[in-house]
């Protein structure tokens, strides 16, 4: 920020960065070999919720495009408002199909982009499951991408324990993914995402 | 890159002017200062180290005096979970979230830079909002610490302050050590007397002034940044509907800070009263934001206008 936008009182909303969401099918190879969490195929794309006709309009088109798609089996795309007001777009793949999941997410990005609601853009994240030696459950865990910041962080949250996360695992995962993702390196900025469509 | 962010340039150039005016204002004054008298080297300092904590503490000044105090994610999870989003969308570190157990619904941010921020809210406004309200308030809040707006009015006060410890040490000087003086010294300090409260009264103007463009150019940023400049003018109405309410005895303790605030604590201001006010009338910043909104609304993407 220049000197003249402090004066001036003005400040440039963030650009988003989408090119580094292609990471993931790789660093999903990587994250199974050091953990042994596998994708489950479903991600989503998180936004601000813009009033106006113009937003309404573009996330219609978006969800027509996604649906669109011939080889999409299972469940078409939905659109769903969190308790914060963010939109989700979800899309579920199956989970061999990541590379489809991460172009789901990348035209999400682009028609918002295009449409002039990039500064609107959160986060996109793509979930993992496994299970460990000895959990009961499932395990689940995200990884989600940054678009300002460009960064992917991961997130995981304990099972059968409101609002808990795994502190352990994640920095295990970001450790392991060092080599392929640009991970966030400021810890302060991987906030939680309880109950994520798409996790 | 596209966006429908449109920068307002009659606010551009409103602000502009302003801080010209003040800039030239503070340049006659030294320039008058120097002529006139030979000890202002002193006055300097001494206002250049009030001003300098001032600043340098706002963060914890601000905090004592609306007796706020930082709250952890467990105690306020919404309140958090609200910041932390409008931080990631915005790309900003996050503030130290504070609450402050005061009835009077209100907000406001301080701190010299991003990485030394508060961001604090009441419980009165925690409880009359709805979540999404909740976080247009905080748009706006982020949106002065982007602005860095403590230390634009800081240093645009500098000299209104100067001016006034003149006017204070000229006054009490003359008071007390009156009798000894000839002629001509009285004079000197009187016209120094004079220039000091003139520029005082003009600056105090200016910053008032200021800071009403920069509440605006607030109110701008945080209806993009949220993408519902409805829901920030929903909450601005129910605040300042409750403002009438609010008893004065704790109006009197806030007054110092309300150049941060979201809503000042003064109520409903006519007529004249509106250039002594550190915030734009609740009309402006409701026209203002019903322009945002129709310009969020409009089906071709600006970038091709």
């Amino acid at each position: 920020m220049g000197l003249l936008d402090i004066l001036l009182g003005r400040s440039k909303p963030a650009a988003p960065d989408l090119d580094q969401l292609f990471g993931l099918p790789s660093a999903a190879v990587t994250l199974e070999a050091a953990t042994g969490f596998r994708p489950t195929g479903s991600g989503a794309v998180c936004f601000a919720t813009v009033e106006g006709a113009a937003f309404a309009q573009t996330h219609r088109e978006v969800q027509a495009l996604l649906d669109a798609d011939a080889e999409r089996e299972g469940r078409p795309v939905e659109l769903t408002r969190d308790a914060y007001g963010y939109s989700w777009l979800v899309s579920r793949r199956s989970p061999d199909r990541l590379p489809d999941l991460v172009n789901d997410l990348h035209a999400v990005n682009s028609a918002m982009e295009v449409n002039g609601f990039g500064p609107q853009l959160l986060c996109s994240l793509a979930g993992f499951e496994g299970a460990e030696e000895d959990a009961a459950h499932d395990r689940r865990l995200a990884l989600v991408y940054l678009y300002k910041r460009g960064t992917f962080y991961p997130f995981a949250p304990l099972p059968g324990r409101p609002e808990r996360r795994d502190n352990a695992l994640e920095l295990r995962v970001k450790a392991a993914l060092e080599g392929d993702l640009r991970m966030e390196q400021d810890l302060s900025r991987w906030f939680p995402v309880w109950g994520a469509p798409g996790l | 890159m596209q966006s429908r962010f449109r920068s307002d340039r009659r606010l551009t150039a409103r602000m502009g002017v302003t801080l010209f005016l003040l800039g030239l204002l503070y340049v006659a004054f030294i320039a008058a200062l120097i002529v006139l008298l030979k000890s202002w080297v002193l006055v300097v300092v001494i206002a250049a180290v009030v001003l300098g904590a001032q600043y340098w503490f706002s963060d914890r000044v601000a905090l004592f005096a609306m007796r706020g105090r930082p709250v952890e994610r467990e105690e306020y999870p919404e309140l958090h979970g609200v910041v932390d989003r409008l931080c990631a969308i915005a790309d900003m570190p996050k503030p130290v979230v504070a609450v402050s157990d005061l009835e009077m619904p209100n907000a406001f941010a301080t701190g010299r830079n991003a990485d030394h921020a508060v961001v604090c809210v009441t419980t009165g406004l925690l409880r009359r909002l709805e979540r999404d309200e909740l976080e247009g308030v905080l748009a706006h809040e982020l949106a002065h610490v982007a602005h860095k707006d403590v230390a634009v009015i800081t240093v645009a006060s500098f000299l209104g302050v100067i001016a006034g410890l003149v006017v204070r040490f000229a006054f009490y000087s003359q008071l007390f050590g009156g009798g000894r003086r000839d002629q001509n010294t009285a004079v000197v300090f009187a016209a120094v007397m004079g220039v000091s409260a003139a520029v005082y009264a003009l600056s105090f103007l200016l910053i008032r002034a200021l800071s009403r463009y920069r509440e605006l150019a607030a109110d701008r940023a945080a209806a993009l940044l949220t993408g519902r400049p409805s829901v920030l003018a929903s909450a601005l109405t129910k605040v300042s509907g409750d403002l009438a309410r609010i008893p004065t005895r704790d109006l009197r303790t806030a007054q110092a800070f309300n150049a941060f605030y979201f809503t000042p604590a003064l109520g409903r201001e006519p007529g004249l009263a509106r250039i002594f006010s550190t915030h734009p009338s609740l009309e402006q910043r409701l026209e203002q934001l019903g322009r945002i909104s129709a310009e969020l609304g409009e089906a071709t993407a600006p970038g091709g206008v």
